[in-house]
C-alpha cells in the first residue's frame, strides 16, 4: 500500500471513529451566562499580566543571543 | 449609529444585540472543534468575552462574521492546547460515526485516542478538514494562515496519525 492510499484510508477510518457534528445546536441562550462572566471580569482593555511580559522579556532574549533559535521557533508557531 | 459602530463603542445592548444574531453560529463552529457541548457553550461565552473586550480594535466597516470566528477558532484553539494531555475522551460528540461493523470497537477506540492526542494545532486543521470537510480557504479564514499552510497541517496530521496506528498495530499501510 503506497502513501496515498494509506492516507485515503486513514480519512475513511476516521469517519468511521468520529461522527461529523454538523447537527449539533445550541440548545439555550448564552446571554445570563455571558453577563455573569462580564460582571466576574470586567474586561481591562491594555491589562496585561506581568508574566506575559516576563515571558515576552525571556523570548526576546533568546532570539537576540541565540538568532539559530528563530527557524525552530518558526517551524513551532 | 449603526449597531456595529455602538458595539465598537462600548454599547452593551448593541454587544447584546450581536450576542444574539451570532452565538449559535458561533456555537456551531466551536463544537465541530472541540466536539463537546458543554465546552463549547463555556467557549462561545469566552469568545463573545474576548470580542466585548477587544472591541475597540473592531472597524464597524468590516466583517464581524469573519471577525468573530477567527476570534471563536482562537478561543477552540487555546482549549485544545490545554487539554490535549488529558486522556478523557470528549463523549458528546465523538461517537461511532458512521460505523462500519468490518472496523472493530478496538480500533475506533485506538483511532479516536490517536486523534485526540495528535497536537492541537494539527487536531484543529484535521478535525475541520477531514472530518467537517470543510474547504481549506475557510479554515485558513478562521485561522488566519494561507490555505497552503492548512493543507500541510493537514498532511503532517495524517503522517503522524499513521505513525502512531503503525506503532498501535492498527493495519494503515505505508511507513
Amino acid at each position: 500500500m503506497n502513501n496515498e492510499e494509506s492516507d485515503k484510508k486513514i480519512k475513511e477510518l476516521l469517519k468511521q471513529a468520529i461522527s461529523p457534528a454538523e447537527h449539533a445546536e445550541l440548545q439555550r441562550d448564552l446571554w445570563p451566562q455571558m453577563l455573569r462572566k462580564l460582571e466576574e471580569q470586567p474586561a481591562a482593555i491594555g491589562a496585561v499580566p506581568w508574566f506575559d511580559w516576563a515571558l515576552a522579556a525571556i523570548l526576546s532574549a533568546i532570539l537576540v543571543f541565540f538568532p539559530g533559535s528563530i527557524p525552530a521557533l518558526l517551524y513551532h508557531l | 449609529m449603526e449597531l456595529l459602530e455602538r458595539f465598537a463603542a462600548g454599547d452593551l445592548e448593541a454587544f447584546e444585540a450581536l450576542f444574539r444574531q451570532h452565538q449559535k453560529e458561533v456555537y456551531a463552529w466551536i463544537v465541530r472543534i472541540v466536539r463537546d457541548s458543554g465546552i463549547a457553550e463555556d467557549l462561545t461565552v469566552e469568545t463573545f468575552w474576548r470580542i466585548h473586550k477587544y472591541r475597540a480594535r473592531f472597524d464597524p466597516a468590516g466583517n464581524f462574521r469573519a471577525w468573530t470566528r477567527r476570534i471563536a477558532t482562537n478561543a477552540a484553539f487555546d482549549h485544545l492546547r490545554k487539554a490535549r494531555r488529558e486522556t478523557e475522551l470528549p463523549e458528546d460528540l465523538a461517537g461511532a460515526g458512521t460505523a462500519d461493523p468490518a472496523v472493530r470497537r478496538e480500533t475506533r477506540e485506538q483511532i479516536k485516542r490517536a486523534f485526540f492526542h495528535l497536537p492541537a494545532k494539527y487536531r484543529l486543521v484535521a478535525t475541520l478538514a477531514l472530518i467537517e470537510e470543510e474547504p481549506y480557504n475557510k479554515i485558513a479564514e478562521a485561522m488566519g494562515i494561507s490555505a497552503a499552510l492548512v493543507k500541510m497541517r493537514v498532511y503532517r496530521a495524517v503522517r503522524i496519525l499513521r505513525k502512531q496506528l503503525n506503532s498501535l498495530g492498527v493495519e494503515v499501510g505505508a511507513r
